[in-house]
């Protein structure tokens, strides 16, 4: 089964979990995902991105964000607790090559995903530009192991309350600006960031790869819901991804099919709080 | 379809068996065609359309065995003929005349393993009871013996005793088979490879067995709990499941022989990749394949909406593209879902409609509307991107195709527009790419259908493969009679192996 073997609260929604896993650890390569479910009869199926992982411990790690009732009940689940299910290494591994400098932007959330494929670019020998960006402070995550790898690394915030205040694309503009300009440029994070990131790249013609999180259910290429426009081509994230040429890639309906659900998954989640609420009065009155 | 309540059905057919039984050793063939064909009794309409309970409910037992006299226990036997899995039809219909339902459950078993699943959904009408000489007989090969419906009475007869028997395993060889991906063609090779004494795995992707039967086929057509009761006869019969292990990613198929010991591998991973038809406005906000819609429906209980954390699209009108089964169960399952108006447009006339009848009459009974000779030239969006209404256009049929159906021609300048708000392509299955994509040394076609010999073997030693993999998207018995013979190829490799070590 699947134990959850260590959990940290990373910041106010931010959860990191190393979850046991020997054959995922052992088969996973930097950009895959896995799919969990915390009730394998009326659960969700969510698809979450390989932070990490330990074949010594036979583990993996995520790190997620709570958005709505299913990852809001993962961050409810205790170390020693066994998720139900959990299936991967899913997705298309990240291709690893020598592009000379690479620049990293990560996006809140995005930089888990982000930090095991810097891993491998660095060990790969590029020279490593890294950009970590978020809304304030309090939302940064992983920025010491970043730090770690970067030859030259740019923190940036959109309130200011760390780093620069800047939003990633600033940077990036002038890093692409550059005499020496990058040979790729990988970016992860909200979709409407790695829109702008690649809107930004796109005059300069630097290749640009992102990751996408769309909607999926069973992450083998069986239903199709997570199908993006690529150029002209229509692919599916789960088995064609999740990464993409960001130069290609139809930001605009994606997020908007990234919504379709939004009002019902808006009132499941509400009522999902409502139920904890009621279960602590419970606990509180008795 | 049905004019009668199923105390009308039923209260007749026991006046009929009296009648009959009495009669029947000295019934001649010509007097046994003349008895009534028993009708299956149905929920109406009007209710089921608000629940995903069963649409047929199931012979009872004397409609059943009147059935079952009808049966002229032919010397040549086409029906047997016709079943890609060879069960004994005459004598298990001959038992159920004589009301030995259990003997007749374990004469199925002797060749299927899920005679509750196949009862339901096999397409009788085109395979064994297509050539029924009672049909025939009679001039109406729509009365031709229920065996379907008869197959179905037996395994859940067999059901509501309780005790359900489990077939023999001989005893434990040490070999050990794989089986990948737990659907119609997995279960059976499993099943007959267990029985011979092999250690069986089974490896799902998903998170409950039963593939296809579980995420396509609703529960309105196939309950779920039926899956999970045939499943438990394969786990008390010693079959292990994996659940959660995509073969080719959690684990190379290649390793499964190399490094964890598997004597022989099968692979039957269906047809699990939605085709879609290539038109503007395919990805808008409300468009969905098929097996999108259903398996949210099916295997995620998104019908469960106070329980469910799955959602579904709210729709209120419906165009569902296509004219097969898969049509009909997403039109069907809207309906339920809530749908105010569904909408089934097919580009052919209803002659040519790959759908079953039966299903199709369901439909209508339904209120589910058919918009023959019509198809979507492209969808169209709203400001927000989601679907406001489908450009159709109009055809004709034409000459013949290879297939024989006649070919839908589009009249120029027809382009009309229907309002819908959500679109459900039901065109068909590709092969699922993963297997491929991750076993490089293994042979496909053009169209990633793997290529296998006469014995079900594919171009990889000790891995074999067969169901809609193979055949591309077919059905459940044919999946069901390529599984039965890769097992068979397999218990032939492991024993010769064994001879050879001994």
């Amino acid at each position: 089964m699947n134990k959850i073997l260590f959990k940290q609260q990373l910041s106010k929604d931010v959860f990191l979990m190393r979850i046991e896993a020997p054959l995922i650890a052992e088969e996973r390569q930097a950009g895959q995902f896995i799919i969990l479910q915390t009730d394998d009869d009326y659960g969700e199926r969510i698809p979450l991105t390989i932070a990490d992982a330990s074949t010594e411990e036979g583990s993996i790690t995520i790190i997620f964000q709570v958005v709505g009732k299913t990852t809001l009940a993962l961050s409810l689940m205790k170390e020693g607790d066994e998720l139900p299910a959990l299936v991967g290494p899913l997705g298309k591994p990240t291709h690893i090559a020598q592009y000379g400098t690479v620049v990293c932007v990560g996006g809140g959330i995005g930089v888990a995903p982000l930090h095991p494929i810097a891993q491998a670019l660095k060990k790969a020998g590029n020279k490593m530009i890294i950009i970590v960006g978020a809304r304030n402070k309090e939302l940064i995550i992983l920025e010491n192991k970043m730090k770690a790898l970067a030859d030259e690394f740019i923190l940036c915030t959109d309130d200011g309350t760390a780093g620069r205040k800047a939003l990633v694309t600033e940077p990036l503009k002038e890093i692409c600006q550059r005499e020496e300009k990058p040979g790729m440029v990988i970016a992860i994070g909200p979709p409407v960031m790695m829109k702008f990131c690649s809107l930004t790249t796109k005059p300069f013609n630097i290749p640009t790869q992102v990751s996408l999180n769309t909607i999926m259910v069973d992450g083998t290429g069986m239903c199709g819901g997570c199908r993006v426009n690529v150029g002209h081509e229509v692919k599916f994230v789960c088995v064609d991804g999740p990464e993409f040429d960001g130069h290609q890639v139809d930001f605009d309906n994606m997020m908007a099919r990234l919504n379709s659900y939004k009002e019902i998954e808006r009132k499941s989640h509400e009522c999902f709080l409502n139920k904890i609420a009621d279960a602590k009065m419970k606990e509180v009155v008795s | 379809m049905n004019t009668e309540s199923k105390e009308v059905l039923s209260e007749r057919a026991k006046e009929l068996l009296v009648m009959y039984l009495e009669k029947a050793p000295t019934l001649k063939p010509k007097e046994r065609a003349q008895i009534p064909a028993m009708e299956m009794p149905v929920q109406e309409p009007e209710e089921r359309i608000h629940n995903l309970d069963e649409v047929a409910l199931g012979y009872t037992m004397e409609e059943a065995r009147v059935e079952a006299l009808r049966c002229l226990q032919c010397v040549k036997r086409q029906c047997v003929d016709h079943c890609p899995i060879k069960i004994d039809i005459p004598r298990f219909i001959g038992q159920i005349a004589s009301g030995e339902f259990q003997i007749a459950a374990d004469i199925i078993k002797e060749s299927s393993l899920l005679p509750a699943v196949c009862g339901r959904v096999c397409p009788q009408e085109v395979q064994c009871q297509s050539e029924c000489t009672v049909g025939k007989a009679i001039k109406n090969m729509d009365k031709a013996v229920a065996i379907g419906r008869l197959e179905r009475f037996v395994a859940d007869w067999e059901r509501m005793q309780g005790h359900v028997s489990i077939p023999e395993v001989k005893p434990e060889t040490g070999k050990k088979v794989a089986v990948v991906g737990s659907g119609p063609a997995g279960l059976v090779v499993a099943a007959d490879c267990r029985r011979e004494g092999h250690h069986v795995t089974i490896f799902e992707a998903l998170h409950k067995p039963g593939g296809v039967l579980r995420y396509g086929i609703p529960e309105f057509r196939l309950p779920n709990d039926i899956i999970d009761r045939e499943v438990e006869v394969l786990a008390k019969m010693g079959v292990e499941f994996r659940m959660n292990y995509v073969v080719g990613r959690t684990r190379k198929l290649t390793d499964l022989i190399e490094k964890d010991g598997y004597d022989a591998v099968f692979v039957g991973t269906g047809a699990g990749l939605p085709l879609f038809m290539g038109i503007e406005g395919e990805n808008l906000v409300g468009v969905f394949s098929a097996n999108e819609y259903l398996t949210r429906a099916n295997l995620m209980h998104a019908y469960e909406r106070e329980k469910a954390d799955t959602p579904i699209y709210p729709s209120k009108k419906v165009a569902v593209l296509g004219g097969g089964n898969v049509a009909m169960d997403s039109s069907r399952m809207a309906k339920r879902l809530g749908a105010e108006k569904v909408y089934v447009v097919y580009r052919r006339t209803e002659t040519e409609m790959p759908a079953r009848k039966e299903e199709v009459a369901h439909a209508k009974e339904e209120g589910i509307e058919f918009h023959f000779l019509q198809n979507a030239k492209r969808i169209l969006g709203d400001e927000n991107g989601k679907v406001k209404a489908i450009e159709c256009l109009r055809y004709e049929l034409g000459e013949p195709d290879s297939s024989g159906r006649r070919r839908p021609v589009e009249i120029p300048n027809s382009e009309f527009i229907m309002e819908v708000d959500t679109v459900i392509v039901a065109i068909g299955n590709g092969s699922n790419p993963l297997i491929s994509q991750t076993t490089p040394d293994m042979k496909v076609t053009k169209r990633g259908n793997i290529v296998v010999d006469e014995t079900q073997q594919t171009s990889m030693k000790r891995i074999f493969a067969g169901g809609d993999i193979v055949l591309g998207a077919a059905t459940v018995i044919l999946a069901m009679g390529e599984g039965r013979r890769a097992a068979a190829a397999i218990n032939k490799m492991l024993a010769e192996e064994s001879v050879k070590e001994m």
